[in-house]
C-alpha cells in the first residue's frame, strides 16, 4: 500500500464517518438540552411557588420584641424596681453551619468560656435565637460587630434588664423574673408568650404578671446568609407593661429589714384600718438583682440548698408556734363563750396539773391571784391552761378561726401559707386519733399543733386595735396605666368582722396596752406613742437544758411581739417575729417599738391616710418617658 | 480570493450570528455578575468590569486563534502538550492556593488557572491523534489516547480540580464515541472498567477532598443536612424555582443577593440568573447556547478534513459537558464539582480559554470557504 493513497484514503472515509455520526451529536446535544429546560421548567413553573416560599422564609426572621416592664414603685412614689437597658449576645443556630470555628471566635473574641458555649449551643436547636451572653459591654459589642462576617448568626440585642434600685430590700415581696421555662409557658397565665420571655417568678412580679408584662412586639425582618439584619420589613411595637404602685412604705421597709439585721426572722406592718402593708421584712434574703440576672446552676442550687431558706417570705410562708400572743385569741373566746369574766379571778402558783401531767408556768412560783389584765399583760400560762382546758379546743379553734388563722389572708402575694389551727376533727381526720385534754393546754397558749404566719399576727393584733373590723392585707395599691392614668385602685375591703361585743374587745385593748405600760414589755414603753402589744415567746422544743446558753441557737426559743399603735385610733399594727432569740418582751418588742415610733414620727394625719385619691408626681412622668421609649 | 466581494463573504450571515450569540452571553454574564456583585463595589476594581476586560482580552485571541490556520496549530500540538504538562507540574509544585486547592499561577499582579488553557492543546493533540492515520483496533482507539489524556487528568485532579479534570474527560469521551469504537473494544473498556472499579475508586474517592466527597454525597441525599452538605445544593434550587415563570427582576433575587447561595457571580451564576429573569431568562440562555453549539455541530458537518472535524466536536462535546454539568449542579441534576458555566462565570482564564476555543472553531470554518470553489 502506497501511504499517501491510504493515507488520504483513510482521513476522507474518516470524515465522512465522522461526518455521519453528527445527527446523533446533535440528538444527544438536543436531549441534553431537553433535560435541563424540563428541569428548570419542573423547578420554576410548576414548583415555583413551593421555592419562592422557601426562599422567603430563608431571608425573612421574625425577631420578637420584649416589651418593657412596667416599673414598681413603693407608696410615696420611691422607684423599688425598673427596667434597664442592656446589651446581649445571641446566636440563631439555623445560621451558623461550624459551631466549633464559631464557638472558637467568640472565645478569642470574648471572655466566654468554651465550656458554657458549648452547653448553650448543646440544648438548643435552631429556629429561635439562643441567648449566649447576657449584658455585653459596649466595647465587646463593638468588638462583635467588628467581627460580623466571621461571626454568622452571632447577633447582639438592646434589650431590658430587670433592675432594683433598692438592691436587697423588700426582696421578697417585689421578687424577681426569670426566662420562663417551657413548663411555665404553658401555664394560663402566661400562655402563649414568645419563648424566652422573661417573667415575674416571686413576689409581686409574679403575682401581678400580667399587669407589669405589657405585650410583646414583632419585627420582621430581611436578613442575609450569616443572619444579618438588612432591612427592616414591618414592626409591630411592643406595648410598655402598667407601673405598679405598693403600699409598702419603703422607708418602713428598708428600717424593718435593718432592724432583722442579721437574725432570720420576719416583720410585718399593716394599716388596721385598710389593710395596706406597710412593711414586709424577711429575713435572711436575697439579691433579687443577681436573680434577675440569670444565676449559674452552682448558685442557684446553693440558694435552694441554703439551710436558713433565703427565698422563704417568712412573713406568710414562715409557720410558727404563735406562743403567747395566741393568748389573746384564748381571752376572747373565754369572754364571747361567757367562760369568765375579766374581774374574775384564778390563782396561779406556777403549775397546772392535769390527770399525772403537769404543765408549768413560764414563772416558776406563779403569779398569784390574776384576773384576765393581768394574765395578759404577765402572760400567765395557767390562767389559760384552765380557760383552755375548761373551754375544749373546737372553741378555741372556732374564734381562731374569726381571727382569720388556720387560712390564708389572701393577700396578693404568691404561695402564701395557712398555718394550723387543730381541732378534734383535725385530729381525726389526720392522725385517726381522738383529741385528748391535755393537747388543748397547749393550744390555749399557742404551743402544739398551732401554727401560724406572723402576717396572720399582724392581722390578729390589726382587728383587736381595729375594734374587731379587719380588712384584706394587700400590696397593692394601683396600676398606673401606660396611658398615664389610674387603671386601678385598691380599695379597701371588710372582711368578716368579729362577734366580739365591743366591751369585750376593750377589755382586751386595755389589757393589751397594760403589756406595754407594767406587763412583759414594759421595757418597750414609748413616750412618743401609745402601744398595746403581746408578747410571745414560741417554743421551738419542749425539753431542752435549763440554761438559755447551753441550748444550741436552733433550739432556742422563737420571739414575738405583736402591736398596734396610736392605741386611741391604731394607724399601724404589726407583727415581730425573730427566729430563735429567746424572750418576746427582750428580743421582739424594741424592734416594733422602734418600727412604730418611726411610722409615727413620720407625722401623717389622718387627712394623708385616706385614700381620695392617689397622686402620681407628673415629674416622674416625664422622667420616663424617653428612657422606656428607647 | 483577494478581490472585495469575497472577502465580504468570507464574514457570513453564520458569522454575524456566531458573534452575535457569544456577544449576547458575555453581556448576560457581565449583566449578571454586576448584579450579584455591585454591592461590593467600591473596594476594588468591580468585578464586571474586570469580566469586560477578560472578554476584551478574549475577543483578541478568538481573533488570534481565528486566523491562524488549524493544521498549523496542529503541528504544534505535541509541544504544547508537553507545555501544558510543564504547567501542570508548576501549579502542582508552586501554585496559588485558594478555597483549599492549588490551581493558579502568579504572574506579576495577574493570576491564571492553567488547567483552564490546557484545554486547547489537549483538545489539539487527541483530535491530531485520531485524525492521523489507521487508528484501527481497541488499543488505538481506546488505549493510546486514554493515556493521553490521563497525566493531565490526574495533575488536574491532584490539584484538586475535579470539575476541570472531567472536562478533560469529556473531550477524550466525546472524540471517542465520534470515531467510533467497536462494540468489542467498547466491551472490553467497560468490563476492564468496572473491575478496575474498586481499585480506582478507592484511589479516586481517597484522593478527593473532603468538601468534594461530600458534595458527592450530598448530590446522592441532597435534603439530608440543609446547612451542611446540601447546602448548596438546596439553596441553588430555591433560588432558581423562586425565579418562578419572569424572574423576581433586576437586582431582586434575595438568595444570592443575600448571600444564601455563594459563588454567585462564579459557579453558580446561572441560578442568579433564572432566579433574576425566571424560567424565561434560563430557556432564553439556554437556546442561545444550543444555538452555539449546533453552529459548532455545523461546522464540524462541513470541515474539510477530519482534524477540523474533530476539533469542532471535541470543543463542542466539551461547551456541552460544562454546560450541562455547571446549569445540572445548579438545578439539582448533577453533582456540584464547581465547573464554570462558558461565557457567564466571572474568570479570565475560563473566558479567555472559551474565546480562543471558539476562535478555533472559526478557523475550522473559514478553511473550509477557503476550499470550495
Amino acid at each position: 500500500m502506497k501511504p499517501g493513497i491510504t493515507s488520504s484514503g483513510l482521513q476522507s472515509t474518516g470524515l465522512a464517518d465522522i461526518q455521519g455520526r453528527l445527527l446523533l451529536a446533535r440528538v444527544v446535544v438536543l436531549i441534553i438540552v431537553g433535560l435541563l429546560v424540563v428541569r428548570l421548567w419542573q423547578l420554576q413553573v410548576r414548583d415555583g411557588v413551593y421555592y419562592r416560599n422557601l426562599s422567603h422564609d430563608n431571608r425573612t426572621r421574625s425577631v420578637v420584641l420584649h416589651p418593657v416592664r412596667g416599673f414598681i414603685y413603693d407608696r410615696n412614689g420611691v422607684l423599688l424596681a425598673n427596667s434597664v437597658p442592656i446589651f446581649n449576645l445571641y446566636v440563631e443556630l439555623g445560621d451558623v453551619s461550624d459551631r466549633e470555628a464559631l464557638i472558637g471566635k467568640l472565645v478569642e473574641l470574648l471572655s466566654l468560656e468554651r465550656s458554657e458555649l458549648t452547653g448553650i449551643m448543646d440544648t438548643h436547636a435552631g429556629g429561635t435565637p439562643v441567648r449566649l451572653k447576657k449584658g455585653v459591654s459596649l466595647k465587646e459589642a463593638a468588638i462583635i460587630e467588628s467581627h460580623r462576617l466571621d461571626l454568622p448568626g452571632v447577633v447582639i440585642r438592646p434589650e431590658f434588664q430587670r433592675n432594683n434600685p433598692e438592691g436587697g430590700y423588700a426582696a421578697h415581696v417585689l421578687g424577681y423574673v426569670g426566662v420562663a421555662s417551657e413548663e411555665q409557658l404553658t401555664r394560663e397565665a402566661v400562655q402563649g408568650l414568645p419563648a424566652g420571655s422573661v417573667i415575674g417568678q416571686y413576689g409581686v412580679e409574679r403575682i401581678y404578671e400580667k399587669t407589669l408584662r405589657g405585650h410583646a412586639g414583632r419585627k420582621l425582618i430581611e436578613v442575609d446568609a450569616l443572619g444579618h439584619e438588612k432591612r427592616m420589613i414591618s414592626v409591630d411595637k411592643p406595648q410598655v407593661g402598667n407601673d405598679v404602685y405598693l403600699t409598702i412604705d419603703f422607708r418602713l421597709q428598708k428600717l424593718a429589714e435593718d432592724l432583722l439585721g442579721e437574725e432570720a426572722g420576719a416583720i410585718v406592718a399593716l394599716d388596721p384600718q385598710t389593710g395596706d402593708v406597710l412593711a414586709m421584712a424577711s429575713r435572711p434574703s436575697f439579691d433579687p438583682n443577681a436573680l434577675s440576672r440569670g444565676l449559674r446552676a452552682d448558685v442557684w442550687n446553693d440558694i435552694l440548698q441554703d439551710k436558713r431558706h433565703p427565698l422563704t417570705n417568712r412573713a406568710i410562708q414562715g409557720q410558727y408556734p404563735p406562743g403567747s400572743t395566741f393568748k389573746i385569741i384564748t381571752a376572747a373566746a373565754a369572754l364571747d363563750t361567757n367562760e369568765i369574766e375579766p374581774a374574775d379571778t384564778l390563782h396561779c402558783e406556777g403549775r397546772f396539773r392535769l390527770g399525772r401531767r403537769t404543765f408549768r408556768d413560764w414563772k416558776k412560783y406563779g403569779h398569784g391571784e390574776v384576773n384576765l389584765r393581768k394574765a395578759i399583760a404577765q402572760s400567765c400560762d395557767v390562767y389559760f391552761y384552765r380557760l383552755g382546758y375548761r373551754m375544749g379546743v373546737d372553741t378555741i379553734a372556732f374564734y381562731a378561726g374569726q381571727f382569720g388563722l388556720g387560712e390564708r389572708t389572701g393577700i396578693d402575694l404568691p404561695a402564701e401559707r395557712t398555718g394550723l389551727i387543730p381541732s378534734s376533727e383535725w385530729k381525726k381526720r389526720t392522725r385517726g386519733e381522738p383529741w385528748y385534754p391535755g393537747e388543748t393546754t397547749s393550744v390555749a397558749i399557742g404551743q402544739g399543733y398551732v401554727t401560724v404566719t406572723p402576717l396572720q399576727m399582724a392581722k390578729v393584733i390589726g382587728m383587736i386595735g381595729n375594734n374587731g373590723t379587719p380588712f384584706q392585707p394587700h400590696v397593692l395599691r394601683g396600676v398606673w396605666g401606660r396611658k398615664g392614668e389610674w387603671i386601678d385602685e385598691w380599695s379597701p375591703t371588710q372582711t368578716t368582722p368579729l362577734t366580739l361585743p365591743a366591751h369585750q374587745l376593750e377589755t382586751i385593748q386595755a389589757a393589751l396596752a397594760a403589756v406595754v405600760t407594767e406587763g412583759t414589755a414594759r421595757e418597750s414603753r414609748s413616750s412618743v406613742v401609745t402601744l398595746a402589744g403581746k408578747t410571745g415567746t414560741a417554743q421551738v422544743v419542749s425539753l431542752r437544758p435549763e440554761s438559755e446558753e447551753e441550748t444550741p441557737k436552733r433550739f432556742r426559743d422563737h420571739a414575738w411581739f405583736v402591736a398596734y399603735a396610736p392605741f386611741e385610733r391604731p394607724r399601724i399594727a404589726v407583727a415581730v417575729l425573730v427566729e430563735h432569740m429567746g424572750h418576746g418582751g427582750s428580743a421582739a418588742a424594741p424592734l416594733a417599738k422602734e418600727l412604730i415610733e418611726t411610722y409615727v414620727s413620720y407625722g401623717g394625719d389622718d387627712k394623708e391616710r385616706t385614700r381620695v385619691s392617689l397622686t402620681r408626681p407628673s415629674d416622674k412622668v416625664m422622667q420616663r418617658g424617653p428612657r422606656r421609649d428607647g | 480570493m483577494d478581490e472585495p466581494w469575497r472577502r465580504r463573504r468570507e464574514f457570513d450571515r453564520f458569522d454575524w450570528y456566531f458573534c452575535a450569540i457569544i456577544l449576547a452571553l458575555s453581556a448576560i454574564g457581565v449583566l449578571t455578575i454586576y448584579s450579584v456583585t455591585s454591592e461590593k463595589a467600591g473596594t476594588q476594581f468591580p468585578l464586571y468590569l474586570k469580566q469586560v476586560i477578560w472578554i476584551g482580552v478574549g475577543a483578541l485571541a478568538f481573533l488570534t486563534m481565528s486566523r491562524i490556520d488549524y493544521h498549523a496549530l496542529a503541528r504544534w500540538s505535541f509541544p504544547l502538550y508537553g507545555v501544558a504538562l510543564v504547567l501542570l507540574v508548576i501549579v502542582l509544585l508552586g501554585g496559588k492556593a485558594s478555597h483549599g486547592a492549588q490551581r493558579w499561577i502568579a504572574l506579576g499582579p495577574l493570576a491564571f488557572q492553567p488547567a483552564e488553557f490546557v484545554k486547547i492543546p489537549m483538545l489539539l493533540i487527541l483530535a491530531v491523534y485520531y485524525s492521523a492515520q489507521n487508528r484501527r483496533g481497541w488499543w488505538y482507539r481506546v488505549i493510546v489516547p486514554a493515556l493521553i489524556t490521563v497525566p493531565v487528568f490526574s495533575l488536574i485532579l491532584k490539584q484538586p480540580d475535579l470539575g476541570s479534570s472531567l472536562s478533560f474527560l469529556s473531550i477524550y469521551v466525546t472524540l471517542l464515541l465520534v470515531v467510533g469504537v467497536k462494540s468489542k473494544a467498547f466491551g472490553v473498556v467497560l468490563l476492564s472498567a468496572l473491575m478496575l472499579f474498586p481499585f480506582a475508586w478507592s484511589e479516586l474517592w481517597g484522593s478527593l477532598h473532603d468538601y468534594q466527597k461530600e458534595r458527592i454525597l450530598s448530590f446522592v441525599n441532597p435534603d439530608y443536612d440543609p446547612a451542611g452538605r446540601g447546602y448548596q445544593g438546596m439553596q441553588s434550587r430555591i433560588a432558581v424555582g423562586s425565579g418562578q415563570l419572569v424572574g423576581r427582576g433586576f437586582h431582586g433575587g434575595t438568595q444570592t443577593q443575600f448571600k444564601f447561595l455563594p459563588e454567585g457571580h462564579t459557579d453558580f451564576i446561572f441560578a442568579v440568573l433564572a432566579e433574576e429573569w425566571g424560567f424565561l431568562g434560563g430557556v432564553l440562555f439556554i437556546s442561545l447556547f444550543l444555538a452555539l453549539l449546533l453552529m459548532g455541530l455545523d461546522v464540524a458537518a462541513k470541515a474539510k478534513d477530519s482534524l477540523g472535524a474533530l476539533l469542532a466536536i471535541g470543543l463542542v462535546g466539551m461547551l456541552t459537558f460544562n454546560m450541562a454539568v455547571n446549569v445540572g449542579m445548579t438545578i439539582g441534576l448533577a453533582p456540584i464539582v464547581g465547573i464554570p458555566l462558558p461565557l457567564l462565570s466571572y474568570g479570565g482564564s475560563a473566558t479567555i480559554m472559551t474565546m480562543a476555543g471558539l476562535g478555533l472553531l472559526f478557523s475550522v470554518k473559514k478553511a473550509r470557504l477557503k476550499l470550495s470553489p
